[in-house]
Parts: structure tokens; sequence; C-alpha cells
């Protein structure tokens, strides 16, 4: 198993108490393609930013990629994140000031890679994902589809063990967000990306193998998905 | 680092007025830091100018009034130095210390006159040790030597000064070598020219203190005694041989030997380490000054840090989460703060420095009359090379005071609550 967790329980405590996560185990294998489906507020979120390193969790245990994750240190967490983990946002999460290319680079740069090799690389992965003529320009002269492909490309650069996508299509029309998914799935098939979608959208999960739905803090039923059958309104489109 | 300074440009880039505002208050107390210790330079240089005429190692000593009763005779006994004084100053009891001995007796004024010239001056009859001990430096010709005292010569040398006047405003001192000139109805063979300042108080001309001694039938009289010495280093050590020498003396002129107003001793060394105490508390009171204008500088730059911090909360966020650590981070806030203290820094110090200079051009040239007396106020008032780097190790220290809150500020931010933020 690549990510095991094992009797995981939350609670935020803003003046009151709350109990976000309630005991989620989970296992997910190298090359899977999964989605978290839940509604607001079910605990989803949460559940990925303890995937991500980018929260802890109070009880249980968190294996990653044969790792344990509990009580790290900041610095230890961020090396983590930055080996192990690659994020894609809804809002895409673009520096504004960095050309795609920069931002590209910039895990790449908290590694320590000389300056050289990591514009080779990044520039590498932009023309991978047709971004080339696009490199030196900065986030605000790119469209929706194109700033998210740059965020996928600066997921992806330090070759991380899992790819965390946290409503990658929230921000996109119906038309883009085809095409992302459909990038999602080639990187899955053909590079054995493993990827965790976070979404609400029942078309988004659709395109994924297996939908695991998470309910007031727990997770409730797990549909393989193998024949992407899963969406009541037909298999090839995306919920808008 | 490249990168650090291209990450930090970009920033600063961004927010030019609000860097060049924060600017100024670091430029403005490094330029009063270094214009305050350079009028302080400038006023202790004028200060040091006096001190140096002498030789640091020298002691003068003088004849008072017995302020005891003592050996049958009341208070208030004149007591005049005589050559017996000399004789025990260079005795055994004292070799271990002593090193040359001059005499000196004042004497005058006389009208010294050169064709139709003349002026006013003082003679300073002595014998050739006094050319070190009073630091004489000579232009031309020599010094009174031993020959001028045991022949009792009629021969003098001349200030600089003096010999300016003698020729009616001419440089060629040279010239009066050789030359005669009269004073006290007496003919003088120049025999030499030393140099004066404009700051040295009174100038004096020098001749064989023999010579005057039988002129004036002064045989023994000595007025002062000017003695250089060595291995006296400490306060302590002066002031014990101070009063044993003291003893010594009063003893020979009948007196009390612990009568302090009988033998006035003047320790060039101890006033020395007197003044350098008065010099280095006015220095660090100048530094102290300096630092608080500096202080006013450090808050306005952590202060915009800190406003720059929750301005780029969401960017620290995305570099967290895509595996930036804390202390890269603290990197970024740090590095732009000593950046703009030091760059701003570097334009007040700068600036600074020039505006010493032309204190140097103007205040710097100019001397003030003082009871009569001609004084500079202001001696190359600029700061020298260890004072740059002491501020650009105190410009360094600053800006990473000022970026050491807003950094730290910095590295908390959580990336999850950061990314939230729209």
């Amino acid at each position: 198993m690549l990510i095991e967790l094992r009797g995981i329980h939350k609670t935020y405590d803003n003046g009151q108490p709350l109990h976000v996560l309630k005991g989620i185990d989970l296992g997910i294998d190298q090359g899977e393609f999964v989605s978290i489906m839940g509604a607001s507020g079910s605990g989803k979120s949460t559940l990925l930013n303890i995937l991500g390193i980018l929260d802890n969790y109070d009880e249980g245990e968190y294996w990653l990629d044969g790792k344990l994750i509990k009580n790290l240190s900041e610095t230890e967490a961020a090396h983590y994140r930055n080996c192990l983990v690659g994020f894609v946002f809804q809002s895409f999460n673009l520096i504004n000031f960095k050309t795609a290319v920069e931002n590209v680079e910039l895990p790449l740069y908290y590694q320590g890679v000389s300056r050289k090799k990591r514009n080779e690389l990044a520039m590498h992965f932009l023309e991978h994902f047709g971004l080339a003529d696009w490199a030196t320009h900065y986030p605000n002269e790119l469209s929706g589809g194109q700033k998210q492909r740059v965020a996928i490309a600066r997921a992806l650069i330090t070759q991380p063990r899992i790819l965390l996508a946290d409503e990658p299509t929230g921000a996109l029309d119906s038309k883009t967000s085809v095409e992302v998914m459909n990038l999602l799935t080639e990187l899955n098939r053909t590079e054995k990306v493993t990827i965790i979608v976070v979404t609400h959208e029942s078309g988004v999960a659709n395109c994924t193998d297996k939908i695991i739905h998470i309910k007031d803090g727990v997770i409730g039923e797990t549909t393989m998905n193998e024949q992407h059958k899963a969406s009541v309104f037909g298999t090839a489109t995306i919920m808008k | 680092m490249k990168d650090l300074f291209e990450e930090i440009w970009e920033s600063i880039k961004r927010n030019k007025l609000r860097t060049a505002l924060t600017g100024f208050a670091v430029a403005w107390g490094i330029f009063m830091l270094i214009v305050l210790l350079g009028a302080g330079n400038g006023l202790m240089n004028a200060f040091m100018n006096q001190g140096d005429r002498f030789a640091t190692n020298t002691m003068a000593v003088y004849g008072g009034v017995t302020s005891k009763p003592a050996n049958g005779y009341q208070v208030g006994r004149g007591i005049e130095l005589n050559d017996r004084d000399i004789t025990i100053t260079q005795s055994a009891l004292f070799a271990d210390y002593v090193d040359k001995v001059s005499p000196v007796l004042y004497n005058g004024p006389y009208t010294l006159v050169f064709k139709s010239q003349h002026l006013s001056t003082y003679l300073c009859a002595c014998n050739p040790d006094l050319l070190d001990m009073n630091k004489i430096e000579l232009l031309f010709g020599r010094f009174i030597n031993r020959n001028d005292i045991t022949m009792q010569r009629k021969t003098i040398v001349l200030a600089a000064a003096h010999a300016r006047e003698l020729l009616n405003g001419g440089e060629d001192y040279a010239s009066l070598l050789g030359k005669t000139v009269t004073g006290g109805g007496i003919t003088w063979l120049v025999v030499g020219v030393y140099k004066t300042d404009r700051s040295a108080q009174r100038v004096e001309d020098y001749v064989p203190i023999s010579t005057i001694q039988t002129l004036h039938n002064k045989r023994n009289m000595v007025g002062q005694i000017n003695f250089s010495f060595h291995g006296l280093t400490t306060r302590e050590e002066n002031e014990q041989f101070e009063k044993t020498y003291r003893a010594a003396l009063n003893r020979a002129h009948k007196a009390a030997p612990d009568d302090e107003s009988s033998i006035w001793i003047w320790n060039r060394f101890t006033q020395n380490m007197q003044m350098d105490k008065g010099t280095h508390f006015i220095r660090r009171a100048l530094w102290i000054l300096g630092i608080f204008t500096l202080v006013g500088g450090i808050v306005g730059v952590s202060n915009i840090m800190l406003i720059t911090v929750k301005e780029r909360t969401r960017e620290f966020g995305i570099r967290k989460a895509i595996g930036a650590s804390p202390w890269e981070i603290m990197k970024l806030i740090l590095a732009e703060s000593v950046s703009i203290t030091a760059l701003f820094g570097y334009i007040g110090m700068f600036l600074g420095m020039v505006a010493c200079e032309v204190m140097k051009m103007t205040v710097g040239q100019s001397s003030v009359e003082f009871f009569g007396e001609t004084v500079q106020l202001f001696v190359n008032p600029t700061v020298g090379l260890g004072i740059s780097v002491g501020v650009t190790i105190l410009l360094v220290i600053a800006g990473t005071l000022a970026g050491i809150s807003p950094a730290m500020k910095a590295a908390r931010i959580r990336p999850i609550e950061a990314l939230n933020e729209t």
C-alpha cells in the first residue's frame, strides 16, 4: 500500500470542539486513480490536507510510502511535501509575479537543484503539456485551463509519489474541465501517477477508477468505477 | 544566492515608494551618526593638537608656595627651583625612571630686532634635551647644543612664526641662519629655526640656559624642570613616583615632605590618560546618540516588513505547500530587510561623509580668537575606515533585528489557512 490510514481522528477546536474526522481507515495503492466525494462539511478537505501533510491529526496512523507521517516538525513536513506530494488546487495558486516556467521550477529550487537544470526540466514539462509558447507569460496572461496545466506541471516536476487535486475543475468551464480531467487520466494511464481527486461533482468523480464517499467524518461506500458509469448524467459529461 | 537576490529585487520593485520612504529613515539615521561622529572627531582632533605638542612621558616641575609649616618656617614661603633640584632629579634615587632632564627658565618679554623689524617675545632658556621633550621640529639649522651650554654662547633658535615676522613676511627662513638679532641689549646668533603651527598657544625662542643664568646673575635659578621618564605605566605608579619626588625636593627646600603646594608637578602622562578618558566618553556618547536616531529607521523597516508579510501571506502559503521550509521563508524576509537597511544605510553613510568633507573645507579651516589665543575648533572632522567598517556591521545587525520579528511571523504562516484566504 502506498497510502495507509488507520483510525484517523481530527477535531478542530475553535471555541467549540468540532469532530471532523471520526476514524478514517483507507488504503490506496500505487497507480490508483481515486476520487473522494462528499458534501461540504463532510470532512473531505480536512482528509486531503492530512494526506498532503498540510495538517496534522489527533489520533491514528498515516503511512505514506512506508513512512509514518506523524508529529513532524515544520521543516520535515516541508521536506516530505516537497518530495512526496504534488498539489493541484481549485484556484490554481500560482505565484502572480513569476512566469509560468518560474512557477513550475519553484519546487526544484527548494530541493537545491541548480538554476540551469531546473529551468531545463521545467521547460520540458511545459512542452509536454503544450505550454512551451507560454513559458514566459505571467499567470494573469493565461486562461484558466492553461493555469491549471501549469499548476499540474508544477505539482509533477519533483516526480512525487501522489498527486492531490482539490476540486481541480472548480474554477473551470465544462469544456476545460473535460480537458483537465482527460489530462489527469492520461497521466494516470501512461505515467502511472497515483492521483487522488477531491470533488463534490459526480461527473468529475466518474472520470476516476474508484470513488470513495465520505459523510459526516466517516467513509461510506467505496464504488469501483472501472467502467466509468457512475455518473447519473451519462458517461461522457462532466456536470456543470 | 542569486535567486535570493532576484526574489528581493522583485519584492522591492513592486513597492518602490514604500521602500524608498523606509530607506530614507535608515539613511537619515546613518547620516546623523556619521555627521555626529565626524564633528566629534573634529572637536577631539583640535583638542588633541594641543596635547600633542609635548612628548607624553614628560613631567614639568615648578616651585610654588608652602602650605605647611616646617623646620621653623611659616607657611606662605615661596620656593624657587635651582641647580640642586636638577642634581636631585638626576640622582641615583630616581635613575630607574628619569631619562633626560632640562631646566627651563622663561625670560622676558624681550624685543627682538632684525634690521627694521622687531617683535616682542619670551626667551626660553633650556639645555639640548628639551628638543625631544617638547617635540620641537627643526626646519633649518640646529638646536641648542652642549657647546652652547658650556661656553655660554649667545645663540638663539627662532620660532618660524617669528622668523617670518623678522623677515617682514618672507619665507626664506634659512637666510636668517648665521645672522644676528638683538634682544635685551644683547646680540644673538641665529643657529636654527623650528616649526610652529597656527594652533600653538605661545610662541617662544630658545636660548642656552647657562647664558641666561650668567647674564642675569641667576647662577642657580632654573625656574622649571622638565624631564622625561619611563617605566611608569599606571596611575598608581605615577602617583607613587610623584609623592617620593615631591618629598625629596621639599626636603631640599626645608619644606614639609608632603606639602603639595610648594612643588607643582605637571605630569603629561596622567594628564593624557585623563584626556583619553574624556575623549572615549564623548565618542561613546556620540555613538549612543547616533544609534538612537538609527533606531527610528529600524522601527520603520520592521513596520514595512510586517506589512509585506501580511500582503504576501498567500504566496508564502503556496511556497510552503510546495515544500519551502520555515527557514526558507525567514531567509526571504531577513535578506530583504538587511538589503534595504544596508543599501540605504550606505547611501546615508556616503552623504554623511560628503557632509564631513564639506565641514572640513568650511568650519575646519576657520579658527577663533579665544582669550587672545588663536584656536581651531575643528581639525579634520572626518570619520576613518574603522568607523565605516563598524557602521557596516551595525547596519547588518540592524537589518537583521528589524527583520527578525516579521520573518518569524512569516515562518509561522500555516499553509491551509493562507491558501483559504482570497
